[in-house]
């Protein structure tokens, strides 16, 4: 079971915890005001290291995905599905947080012209299919395959769907709504650092727990066959 | 031509298989016997090469177009015709002299003068005589065959008989019965799965 | 060129079973119909260019997933799949013969439903016919090896569109530029990449869908 230099999850929780601190505090009160919109905009922060954090993990589970095609690694199943798992609710995060921000900055609940959020809607609908398809295939390596085969095209679909929705811009009078981030300098550079390395630890402590936690479901159930 | 050593599968949480080992030469006649549930069909899958084994290795001296696998289920098209299903498979298999070989099958189990009849109006007993010219249309060299003897008649199962009696020794084979006794005298090995 | 002889046998194989059902076709054609007639109640009268290419690409998307979610129902019957599998071509023809298959259905669905459409609703340009042309074969590519995926699954048919639906996004996009942009050169190649990059992937993963 030789689990080499892995680190451990309570020291990763620790870390979590106090990385998401200091990014809160950060946020709250080190960052400088922007000069259009004021004290609202912090959530920008959470937004764009969520949204980048989300992707990160959608990109793990196809590079999990990959490795279980190409290698027939039999650990990667599971590591796809947990990455996909996790992206999908971080990338809950991202969209909440992003309708915030555009009922802030604009008083919609939902903005069509930053493209941005559109295409992680496109990619949100598509990952809860994965989970369809998952749910709805009995455990074995068919299921594997087929969540593999997916989630490798959901990131085939990235760049695709990024082309698409440009396009798309064109075709509608494009409304005057957009998100702007403030423009990155000092501390509002090292204020997104701390918030990005902050949640993309959180995701990972999160992965580690509910792999562990599947894993050690998977083996009492094994354990309950052979004693039975 | 088949060696297998712990074979297992496991669908999910649920073992099928456990601890397999098998050992078949070429020419060889192995019947596999169980009781329902004991995982013959896996077993067969799995040495057919359909299903990947989760456990254990198995190493088979033929390439797919050399294996004919006779299912459960007739593996036929209910919508087309007993021909046309068969010049299919004969395209796919790249079978030589596909119509001769399709014709003398056909001829031989009875399925001439209804060749053009939907396979959906087709009694069990004929879709299961048109199953087995499906897996012979080949020639294959491993012949693995899953209770085979399901649904024919009389006549049928004499023809099966004549068959089996003509490949043994030609052709590798392995069965799957529930009528050992039938199989008995051709055999040269015999395997017993436990449920 | 064995592979091509092999796609053949498969795509004559499904239009063989088409032939002699007669049933996805005709579904397809009417519902197409049916549903511009549902536009036409349910959208304001004299829609713009882009609301009208929109519809039409509501219309054909969802025509197309009626015959799609058909599409591996004879193969999941008696599982002749496993038939097809075991024989020794190469796994991605099964795929490329039934996509072949299927766009020939929402090609012949098309060629009833475009006239109509433009009888109802505005006429199509070349590019227009060129987009649906196009995206057609992304979506046979795409939705073929999705309906197989699908009938592997307990859900089957009802979790086809759900799969299918965020792929489908960038076809339409593409399909409703090239009718109602003023440029519509950058769609049409759109469309292309799309197809392209995508038969490419399906073409490589087939195996895994189907063979374990």
């Amino acid at each position: 079971m030789g689990r080499t230099r892995r680190i451990p999850l309570p020291a990763l929780a620790a870390t979590s915890l106090v990385l998401v601190t200091t990014a809160l505090a950060f946020v709250f009160f080190v960052a400088p005001n922007d000069a259009d919109q004021g004290f609202s905009q912090r959530i920008f922060y959470f937004h764009v290291s969520l949204a980048f954090t989300a992707y990160a993990c959608f990109a793990g589970g196809a590079w999990n995905a990959f490795r279980h095609l190409w290698k027939r690694d039999p650990r990667s199943d599971l590591r796809s599905y947990v990455c996909v798992h996790q992206g999908l609710i971080f990338g809950t995060l991202v969209l909440l947080t992003g309708s915030i921000w555009a009922k802030i900055s604009w008083g919609r609940w939902w903005i069509w012209s930053e493209d941005e959020l559109v295409l992680f809607l496109v990619l949100y609908l598509f990952y809860c299919a994965y989970f369809m398809l998952r749910f709805s295939v009995d455990p074995g390596p068919q299921r594997a395959n087929l969540s593999a085969v997916y989630a490798l095209f959901g990131v085939v679909l990235i760049p695709v769907s990024f082309a698409a929705i440009r396009l798309a811009k064109s075709l509608v009078h494009p409304e005057v709504f957009t998100l702007h981030g403030p423009n990155f300098g000092g501390w509002i550079l090292v204020t997104y650092c701390i918030a990005q390395v902050a949640m993309l630890v959180l995701a990972y402590t999160l992965y580690r727990l509910e792999l562990g936690a599947k894993r050690l479901d998977g083996r009492l159930r094994r354990l309950r066959e052979v004693l039975a | 031509m088949l060696v297998a050593r712990g074979l297992g599968k496991r669908y999910g949480e649920k073992r099928v298989l456990r601890g397999i080992d098998l050992e078949l030469s070429r020419g060889g006649f192995l019947v596999v016997t169980g009781a329902n549930g004991s995982g013959k069909t896996t077993l067969l899958r799995i040495c057919a090469g359909l299903a990947q084994p989760t456990e254990g290795r198995i190493e088979r001296d033929a390439e797919r177009a050399q294996v004919g696998y006779l299912a459960h289920e007739p593996l036929v098209y209910r919508e087309l015709s007993a021909l046309e299903n068969l010049e299919l498979y004969g395209r796919l298999y790249r079978v030589p002299e596909r119509r001769e070989r399709i014709g003398m099958l056909l001829e031989r189990y009875g399925l001439w003068d209804v060749r053009h009849d939907r396979v959906a109006d087709y009694s069990r007993g004929m879709t299961q005589r048109l199953a087995l010219c499906r897996t012979l249309l080949h020639d294959p060299a491993l012949l693995v065959l899953d209770e085979p003897f399901t649904a024919l008649d009389e006549s049928g199962a004499a023809l099966l008989d004549a068959q089996l009696a003509e490949l043994r020794g030609e052709r590798t084979l392995m069965v799957s019965t529930h009528d050992p006794g039938r199989v008995a005298s051709l055999a040269t090995a015999r395997l017993e799965l436990a449920a | 060129m064995t592979y091509a002889r092999d796609v053949g046998a498969l795509a004559r194989k499904d239009l063989l079973l088409e032939l002699r059902a007669r049933d996805t076709l005709p579904a397809m054609l009417l519902f197409v119909v049916s549903t511009f007639v549902v536009f036409h109640f349910s959208l304001p009268a004299h829609p713009s260019r882009l609301a009208a290419s929109g519809l039409l690409w509501v219309a054909i998307l969802f025509t197309a997933l009626l015959g799609l979610g058909r599409a591996f129902v004879p193969e999941r019957e008696q599982r002749v799949l496993d038939g097809l599998v075991l024989a020794p071509c190469d796994r991605s023809a099964i795929w490329l013969g039934k996509s072949i298959a299927t766009l020939a259905f929402l090609v012949a669905a098309e060629v009833v439903a475009l006239p109509v459409y433009a009888l109802f609703f505005r006429p199509l340009s070349g590019a227009a016919v060129l987009g649906v042309a196009l995206a057609d074969v992304g979506i046979c590519a795409v939705g073929t090896f999705l309906g197989a995926m699908a009938v592997t699954t307990r859900a089957r048919e009802l979790i086809l569109p759900l799969l299918f639906l965020p792929l489908a996004i960038p076809i339409v996009i593409g399909g409703v530029g090239s009718g109602a942009a003023d440029s519509p050169g950058r769609y049409l190649g759109f469309l292309v990449l799309y197809d392209l990059l995508f038969a490419v992937v399906c073409w490589a993963s087939f195996e895994y869908v189907v063979a374990e």
